[in-house]
């Protein structure tokens, strides 16, 4: 008998042009918290899919306690005690917590069961939940909740947790940390997939570092520090980023002037007196926990809604609250918005029909409504090039594309048109430390050469590092600004928590 | 509990050779089903599938009934395709193409005397406003209201259907026509010139193929055709775009709503001659079938429209030369349409049995 729960022997899954994962081999000890890191790409979701029965391997075995195991879809994982939380959540926003709950089992349970084990889940695994509200009223975290109790509500043996830091805020993430390990205390198994270096030391025990598909190392975490795990996992030194502020002018080019937006609407945020400058060269942070009306202010700022009760937006003189994202194009403002996958791109067209979504003066893509396919074929591969997209050509579909690399390709596409102002949501949510770096590094260039940049991002580390200033929304009110290298980060974790002064 | 229950799963990969498949596997259903369909009714299957599928078009007659069957269908549908590809749901145009017979067909009617070049020509240019003006009727209670032009496009069919019956046994009944309820013939000169002596096939097949050239440029190679794919595929792209949905909707509509209006003139100033109640049997609704199997190409689309206008002609000599009642060839096109679904499904799913 070993101690190992899961025994993975050479588990190999190629897709057409790419191995996703090579001759993969690690154990995962029982009652331990198990990391998988590696960037984006490096084969840890493909083997995730595989243990949840989203895949099937071409070659290798996966041993469970000491049986060979094989499933081939995800409820039969977890009726064999694998649970799952996805990154992305699957509640249904407009019903409530226990409905969603309920909604989620697998098999027949009696409702009064339900109630004491939703108790007991909750209490001893510090996950408190009100039943009765909404999801849409919880915050990331509160989701993260809902499905954690969701798949424990199953008593799985393995639970794997996919980057489930992304959207949380520090203090949620101590919570989660608790949660974990009042698990493993129970005598279950955590396989922890992430690309975060501290949270791989602070919580978990033993650790395997993927690259291209491939397995670098599975060893316990004690033996690393976070420099050595970024070493491995990247393969490569990062240079460290500086923040320097000696090339932004005094002018300002954009000034939002007191807008504020009604929408009698449960689900949205309402902005109230939303007023900011950002100078010529300057990158404003926009920090805030999720759902205090970023979403609202970026369709205002990228012009997906004009429909504001009332104040202005000037960009260079020009009032712009009332003109669409197009013509706000034409005055060479670019805009990222949040989700990659089905706004900033079509995931079902190829990477050069995405070039045309967002069309700059300076690009010469249409000639009468004709488009002209050469140009924005030379277009894609230009940003496919210069900004080091990993895809097989212009031809590819978008949603072939790692999250990191069709993140990469889409900024790619609004940085190559040298705009004047960029407006950018969460520029790195969800993808690896490799084009993280890349998609910072490239805005920060792309400041450094006079460009106005707003970020918008839940990533206080991100916004640390990158911008100029910072200011807090909350409750669809933003805070001033402060000059980012003099603020204290606990000021900022106060307005994010809504507390003033 | 040891029941076996069938699950539909996602699939995680979907093929893209069998996707290609699709049609060509729904026919190929569809002939088998048939042949039981046929043992079962107690014919020989053989004979009978040739009586339905082989002998209309074994004549050069047989190939032109089945251009002039397979000419409005193709038409609507590509037409259909403009408003399909943006998620539209326009079920309509059997009202549009009715529209387009009564605006086309009252020039037609008003000048029944005059032999003139210019007369076909504005009759077309009408039966395109006519359907046009019926589309952009839901594309209009859609944008401003919000409403749900699936059940706006259609209600509006009867209503098209309604006005047509009243115009032919009110206003424009043929006055020397023993009251039957069909209106004057429309002169020479307001008819589709035939393509060859004696078969009826017709210029509309010409307008036809051109429309679908021009789709395929418009669908492919246009920046209309590429908002139309964007808005169809992510509303919130298109918005982020800049993409006017409203701009969009309305021409959707209205392009749709023309095709079928030139349609349904081709129909009563091609084979028919005149106005009466059935002009169509039921060629705007068949084209929702003929546009789906087509996969919303052009191309695929002209194949489509050829098949499907097999099964009427197929019904009709099967009618004919078997006494099978010709519903039967709606039984093929819901067949077909049923298979089609149906692996579609399956590419994007599959069936699993569990023991729960």
């Amino acid at each position: 008998m070993s101690d190992l729960i899961l025994d993975i022997q050479n588990i190999t899954k190629s897709f057409p042009r790419v191995i996703a994962n090579n001759k993969v081999t690690f154990g995962i000890k029982k009652n331990s918290v198990h990391a998988i890191l590696g960037e984006n790409g490096a084969g840890k979701s493909t083997f995730v899919k595989i243990l949840y029965g989203l895949l099937e391997p071409d070659e290798g075995y996966i041993k469970y306690n000491d049986k060979f195991f094989k499933v081939s879809s995800p409820a039969e994982a977890r009726k064999n005690g694998i649970g799952m939380v996805f990154q992305h959540f699957s509640l249904f926003e407009s019903l409530s917590v226990r409905e969603n709950l309920i909604l989620g089992i697998d098999e027949a349970m009696s409702y009064s069961n339900l109630e004491k084990k939703l108790e007991n889940i909750s209490s001893q695994y510090n996950l408190p939940l009100d039943l009765d509200a909404p999801i849409t009223s919880l915050s990331a975290g509160e989701k993260q909740r809902v499905e954690i109790v969701r798949i424990l509500l199953q008593d799985p043996q393995i639970l794997i947790m996919d980057e489930p830091t992304s959207v949380l805020t520090p203090q949620e993430v101590e919570s989660l940390f608790v949660t974990l390990n009042a698990l493993v205390k129970e005598g279950r198994t955590i396989l922890y997939i992430t690309h975060k270096l501290e949270e791989v030391i602070s919580i978990c025990d033993t650790v395997t570092i993927m690259r291209n598909g491939e397995v670098i190392d599975t060893s316990s975490t004690s033996n690393f520090t976070a420099k050595t795990l970024a070493t491995k996992m990247l393969g490569q030194k990062l240079d460290d980023l500086k923040t320097n502020y000696d090339h932004i002018k005094e002018e300002y080019n954009f000034e939002v002037n007191n807008i504020s937006c009604e929408f009698n609407d449960p689900f949205l945020t309402d902005l109230k007196n939303i007023s900011f400058k950002v100078r010529v060269g300057e990158i404003y942070g926009i920090a805030g926990v999720a759902g205090n009306g970023q979403s609202e202010l970026m369709d205002v700022l990228t012009g997906e809604n004009i429909k504001i009760s009332s104040g202005e937006i000037i960009f260079n003189k020009n009032k712009i609250q009332s003109l669409g994202p197009q013509k706000r194009r034409d005055l060479s403002i670019a805009f990222v918005p949040e989700n990659r996958l089905g706004h900033s791109a079509v995931p079902e067209l190829s990477l050069s029909e995405n070039i045309l979504l967002s069309q700059f003066p300076k690009n010469n893509f249409l000639k009468n409504g004709i488009i002209l396919k050469n140009n924005i074929d030379d277009y894609a591969n230009t940003v496919i090039k210069d900004f080091n997209v990993i895809t097989p050509g212009n031809d590819a579909k978008a949603s072939s594309l790692s999250g990191g690399n069709l993140q990469k390709y889409v900024i790619g596409r609004e940085i190559s048109s040298n705009p004047k102002m960029l407006i950018i949501s969460h520029p790195t949510w969800g993808i690896d430390a490799g084009a993280e770096h890349s998609i910072r590094e490239s805005l920060i260039e792309l400041s450094q050469n006079g460009t106005s940049i707003i970020v918008i991002s839940q990533d206080l580390d991100e916004l640390i590092e990158i911008t100029h200033k910072i200011s807090v929304i909350y409750n669809g009110k933003l805070s001033n600004p402060f000059k980012t290298n003099e603020v204290e980060i606990e000021k900022i974790g106060l307005l994010m928590g809504g507390k003033d002064e | 509990m040891n029941n076996f229950l069938p699950i539909i799963v996602s699939r995680s990969q979907t093929s893209n050779i069998m996707n290609f498949f699709v049609p060509i596997i729904a026919i190929f259903l569809t002939l088998i089903t048939g042949f039981i369909i046929f043992l079962l009714l107690g014919f020989d299957p053989f004979y009978a599938l040739y009586t339905f599928f082989i002998s209309p078009i074994s004549s050069s007659y047989g190939i032109s009934e089945l251009l002039v069957k397979a000419t409005p269908l193709a038409l609507i549908a590509i037409g259909l395709a403009f408003c399909f590809k943006n998620n539209i749901y326009n079920i309509g145009a059997e009202g549009q193409l009715t529209m387009g017979a009564i605006f086309g067909g009252g020039i037609g009617i008003l000048f029944h005397d005059t032999n003139t070049f210019w007369l076909l020509p504005v009759m077309i240019f009408a039966g395109a406003i006519g359907g046009a003006i019926w589309g952009l009727i839901p594309a209009l209670l859609k944008t401003k209201f919000n409403t749900n032009e699936i059940l706006t496009s259609l209600m509006l069919v009867y209503v098209a259907l309604f006005i047509l019956d009243f115009l032919v046994v009110g206003p424009w009944k043929d006055p020397n026509g023993f009251s039957f309820p069909k209106s004057r013939a429309f002169s020479d000169s307001g008819r589709m010139p035939l393509l060859f002596d004696g078969l009826r096939v017709h210029f509309g097949l010409i307008i036809t193929i051109f429309l679908i050239f021009v789709s395929w440029f418009v669908f492919s190679k246009t920046m209309f055709g590429f908002q139309l794919k964007v808005s169809g595929f992510s509303p919130k792209a298109a918005r982020y775009a800049g993409f006017n949905q409203t701009t969009l909707i309305f021409l959707a509509f209205g392009i749709c709503g023309a095709f079928a209006g030139i349609a349904g003139l081709s129909e009563v100033s091609g084979p028919i001659g005149l106005l009466y109640r059935d002009i169509s049997p039921n060629y705007g609704f068949t084209a929702i079938i003929v546009a789906f199997l087509g996969r919303l190409h052009p191309v695929g689309i002209i194949f489509a429209s050829l098949i499907i206008a097999l099964t009427y002609l197929g019904a009709e000599d099967a009618q004919l030369f078997l006494q099978i009642p010709s519903a039967v060839g709606f039984i093929f096109q819901g067949l077909v349409l049923f298979y089609l679904l149906g692996a579609e499904l399956l590419i994007n799913y599959k069936l699993s049995f569990k023991r729960t």
